[in-house]
């Protein structure tokens, strides 16, 4: 065993920008250089109806319907929500669910389309000109072309652009840090699209009512930020370019914005308390064709990669290509891959079905060799206080894990469960290798079943009460019309009695008469 | 083809590991062992060899009978550095059974009795010096000589002889310089004249002195310990913090009442604090781990260590300082947290404007 | 002597005293326990615990012949306050712990069954299932206790308990599996 990898860990030129974090291998190498690529039309394409954090759409087309490339197929239900666009032309085969791409595997409402391979447009959203669009209409144009996060969050970036009306806005980041390992999808776009990504942040500027730009990029992507550099002013907005040092997650929404600004946000607070909000270098993309062209949010740049993987590749896919066409584009996989990923090797997700689609937040397809997970055996912790010093949220990880092991999801609460972003430093850095951040999500996810039981507790008693006090209530009315007849009958027969006795007294008058 | 592994991310994972982090200590601890085994000739490789072989021995009992996986829990290394420091920390003509009772008392009871691997409140090594010191004075205190610059070694028979068999050799009376002025001075002789008879600090520096096996070169000991923080198993904190309060303290003492505590160079060059410092203190599992936590750690282990060498009965109190410390940990990590981002040290959130 | 027994015979008789008008004076009424035991109740009087409605059960608990563990649908954290509420030692005792386990379960109509009835409609404590007459009746999971009354009335049988299903929203990762360390021993 060699002890050589030790030196690695101790590299003075790398700048700390936060505390914590740690600086994984990022084998960018393997695609850095490769232009993006455009995807040929796979021959069946999956549009889950959910692809994005919120409420979701709701389909407008049945089986059997021809759409047109652009397409409007699922419509936004509610505040949070997004469109979902036909992203190429072709007939609707089934409108149902299908496998998510998520590693629960289950479904999600799903519209499966056949190309026709004419790849035939439709209408366009009307094209604005931003220049002197208001920033509602540039808002409400990003809703309508269905732009979410692409930076994985998938946050629908109309209601991030309307914070405008709720605070006071000074700073648009554009976050191109692409801090996860492999990933060179905002890379790449950044190299051969830099005006584009300047002209869809300087619309986004425009919306939000920012005063300037911030364009930051790790300090591993020098010709990205040399490309970015050469548009200093976009739609009257200055756009400062910063490089971050290399540091996961410097991506990290609250992260980028400390090293950014100094300013820590608040817990459970947003950045835009803060006057920033930080938008991905992809959604700034979307946007630039979203207002320029109108074109929707139905493509999107893909980094396929890992030593699984035959030809390591920067792709541009249309939402809904199936993963196992993704791979088969990229020479298909040279060996079974011990991880399928949707996403980077720190926060993505583990798929086992090659045929979920991608979606708009897929920024990566890695297929990791034994050799680059380096699974190993867990062994007990030793309380070496690594997860702790790697801890960007300042916890306690080995702390919160045997609080969880212990089944005191409360106690584990109490010491910031709730403040984990799964970044997974912890895990990563683990010299036991223990399953750290599974642990947590597990702990989160079991207090919010609880607390959501809870709730229903609570909602089903007050529809019992509801119950009861309506079934009371018919009662009531049924004893009251009851008694009303009763009234009614004794009134009558009042009456009745009452005309008889008149019509005997008549009568007796009559008879005294 | 077999399907991808289903897990929570990270999906990598850092080279670092618990056998690599054993390895580096142990790595960082051969030269001062080298060194020590040179220095005192065969009867001290024979002692280190056993212990050794004992820590192991105990380590695949304990797992046995606990039913753990034998080969994956022994393999790992914390048993054969716990050994290792045992080891160090013993006479170095000792008995072979000194040294499989010492192996035997950290592993099991130190150890194993407490849960295994990480479990442990209280550092095995140190559990085991303490109680050869207490149960075994005679041959816990019996010093010889070194080697080098002395009366020349013993022959590998010989030292069959002195490990076995019970051989005899000449014994010198106090272990380091520390014991040997506390002696003195006990003997009511003055602090002048028993600084003046001894040899210079730098064999003290360099380690040709009597003392343990391996914690006779500061050097050498400093030298390792700045490689496993260069090697980042270890932070800095520890270190400077038990350092750094012994050579306040003794430096207090001296300049107060030069006339009955030895000047700070004596304490800081024994190599008993060195290997305590870096090796000892920094255990991981008995240690608090965050930075400031730490801190209050190595500053208890440091004063103890001090007022155990001033007023106590042992010249050397690393041993016991370390055990104190180690059950104050559990409560240093209780209040002692870090701050969580966003958050104020009380856990509320942050108030906006405040950019702490 | 015989003022030390005089001086403490004063004092007891004193303090006794005190404490016997204290005991009056500042008496308590003790809340009864089964209105507080039916506060915490889901009072969906669904019947599961065998008691006929949360009001009977709340007695036969504050009376002893029950145990906390009796209400499904109140499940482990209920189970936990009633221990506390009635001084049980529910500790880390096995019943307490076989709860957690236990799934939580819903209603489901097999639609082909389904005749349209309305019986269970109008049985459901929480009216969780919504239909009509003749019409095909449905449960609205979310309201839906686990209680047995729709399935006692069914006359088709067409109403069956299965666990609550999984969405991508309320799903999340499994505990870790605790082998991995190799450490069987200590998790319980």
């Amino acid at each position: 065993m060699s002890i050589l990898p030790f030196a690695g860990r101790f590299d003075p030129a790398r700048l700390f920008a936060f505390k914590g974090g740690v600086h994984p291998e990022t084998r960018k190498f393997l695609t850095a250089e490769c232009e993006i690529e455009e995807m040929p039309l796979p021959a069946l394409i999956r549009v889950p109806l959910q692809q994005h954090i919120g409420v979701e759409a709701e389909p407008l087309v049945e089986r059997g319907d021809e759409v047109l490339k652009g397409q409007l197929i699922g419509k936004a239900r509610g505040p949070v929500s997004a469109n979902i666009h036909a992203p190429t032309s072709g007939r609707v085969i089934a409108v149902g669910h299908f496998t998510a791409p998520h590693p629960s595997g289950l479904p999600v409402p799903t519209v499966t389309i056949r190309p026709d391979g004419r790849d035939e447009w439709g209408p366009r959203l009307p094209r604005l000109r931003p220049e002197n669009a208001t920033p509602q209409d540039i808002a409400a144009q990003v809703a309508e072309a269905g732009i979410v996060g692409m930076g994985g969050a998938t946050f629908p970036s109309a209601v991030k652009l309307n914070l405008r009306t709720k605070y006071d806005l000074h700073t648009l980041v554009i976050n191109a840090a692409e801090c996860e390992p492999y990933l060179t999808c905002d890379d790449r776009l950044m190299r051969e699209r830099a005006e584009e990504i300047a002209d869809g942040a300087g619309i986004m500027a425009k919306a939000l009512g920012v005063k300037e730009i911030i364009v930051a990029i790790e300090a591993n992507k020098p010709q990205a930020i040399e490309a970015m550099s050469r548009h200093k002013r976009v739609l009257d907005f200055a756009m400062k370019i910063k490089t971050v040092p290399t540091q996961y997650p410097m991506g990290s929404e609250k992260h980028l914005v400390k090293t950014l600004t100094g300013q820590e946000t608040p817990a459970r607070a947003l950045t835009a308390e803060l006057g920033v909000v930080v938008h991905n270098a992809a959604t700034a993309h979307a946007v630039h064709l979203a207002v320029r062209y109108g074109e929707p949010s139905i493509s999107r740049v893909v980094t396929v990669s890992g030593r699984g993987v035959a030809r390591p590749a920067n792709v541009r896919a249309l939402i809904g290509t199936p993963v196992a066409d993704l791979l088969a584009h990229c020479g298909g996989l040279v060996e079974d891959p011990e991880r399928l990923l949707l996403g980077g090797p720190m926060m993505g997700l583990p798929i086992q079905n090659m045929r979920v689609p991608i979606v708009k937040g897929t920024n990566g397809v890695l297929a990791l060799t034994p050799a680059e997970s380096r699974d190993q055996d867990t062994m007990p912790c030793i309380r070496c206080g690594l997860c702790v010093q790697v801890c960007p949220m300042g916890l306690t990880p080995f702390e919160l894990n045997t609080r969880i092991e212990a089944g005191d999801l409360e106690g584990a609460a109490r010491v910031g469960l709730l403040d984990c972003i799964n970044c997974g430093c912890c895990s990563f850095t683990c010299p036991s290798n223990r399953p750290l951040v599974q642990t947590i999500q597990y702990a989160r996810g079991k207090l919010a079943e609880q607390e959501s039981r809870k709730h229903q507790q609570e909602q089903a008693k007050r529809l019992a009460e509801a119950r009861t006090a309506r079934l009371e209530a018919i009662a009531e009315a049924k004893r009251a019309a009851m008694a009303k007849r009763k009234a009614e009958m004794a009134a009558k027969k009042k009456r009745e009695a009452e005309a008889q006795a008149n019509a005997g007294t008549t009568q007796s008058g009559e008879t005294v008469k | 083809m077999t399907a991808p592994i289903l897990a929570s991310g990270p999906h990598t994972h850092s080279r670092f590991n618990v056998p690599r982090t054993m390895l580096a200590v142990m790595l960082c601890l051969s030269p001062a062992t080298a060194f020590g085994l040179f220095h005192f000739g065969w009867p001290a490789v024979l002692l280190f060899s056993v212990t050794l072989a004992a820590a192991l021995l105990f380590e695949v009992l304990c797992l046995a009978i606990a039913g753990r996986p034998i080969l994956r829990f022994a393999t790992d290394g914390s048993a054969l550095l716990t050994g290792w420091i045992v080891a160090l920390s013993l006479p170095p003509w000792a008995p072979w059974w000194v040294g499989f009772t010492g192996a035997g008392i950290a592993i099991v009871i130190g150890k194993h009795m407490f849960g295994g691997l990480g479990q442990n409140l209280f550092n095995p090594a140190m559990v085991a010096r303490a109680m050869l010191l207490v149960a075994l004075p005679v041959q816990m205190t019996t010093w010889v000589p070194p080697v080098i610059g002395g009366p020349g070694g013993p022959g590998f028979q010989e030292a069959l002889a002195i490990t076995f068999g019970g051989g005899t050799f000449d014994a010198v009376s106090s272990a380091s310089p520390l014991g040997h002025i506390q002696s003195q001075l006990d003997a009511g002789l003055t602090m002048d004249s028993i600084l003046a008879g001894m040899g210079r600090v730098h064999d003290q520096l360099f380690g040709f002195v009597p003392g343990s096996l391996g914690e006779t070169s500061a050097l050498l000991l400093l030298i390792g310990g700045i490689g496993l923080i260069l090697l980042r198993v270890i932070t800095v904190v520890i270190p400077l913090a038990v350092l750094g309060s012994v050579a306040l303290l003794s430096g207090a003492a001296w300049l107060i009442a030069p006339d009955s505590f030895p000047p700070p160079q004596y304490h800081l060059l024994s190599g008993s604090l060195m290997f305590c410092a870096f090796f000892i203190a920094t255990d991981y599992v008995t240690s608090p781990v965050t930075g400031f936590g730490k801190m209050i750690y190595g500053i208890g282990i440091g004063a103890l260590i001090f007022v155990i060498r001033s007023w106590g009965a042992f010249p050397e109190g690393a041993a016991f300082a370390v055990l104190l410390m180690n059950a104050c940990t559990p409560l240093i990590d209780e209040y002692v947290r870090p701050r969580i981002f966003g958050r104020t040290r009380a856990g509320k959130p942050l108030e906006l404007g405040d950019t702490q | 002597m015989l003022s030390a027994i005089a001086s403490m015979t004063a004092m007891g008789a004193g303090l006794g005293l005190a404490l016997g008008v204290a005991a009056r004076k500042f008496h308590v009424e003790t809340p009864p326990i089964v209105d507080e035991v039916e506060a915490l109740l889901p009072g969906t009087n669904c019947g599961q615990c065998g008691y006929p409605g949360c009001r009977a059960g709340a007695e036969a608990l504050a009376d002893g012949s029950a145990p906390v563990t009796l209400c499904p649908p109140g499940g482990r954290d209920l189970a936990l306050e009633l221990a506390d509420i009635l001084g049980v030692d529910a500790g880390a005792g096995g019943d307490l712990d076989g709860i957690e386990e236990a799934e939580q379960l819903v209603a489901f109509i097999f639609e082909d069954h389904c005749t349209g009835c309305t019986k269970c409609f109008k049985r459901c404590p929480t009216d969780a299932i919504v239909g009509a007459n003749r019409q095909i009746h449905t449960v609205i999971t979310d309201a839906c206790i686990g209680c047995d009354a729709c399935i006692e009335v069914c006359p088709t049988e067409a109403i069956i308990h299965r666990p609550k299903p999984r969405t991508l929203r309320n799903w999340y990762w499994d505990r870790p599996t605790a082998e991995a360390d190799g450490d069987t021993r200590l998790s319980a």
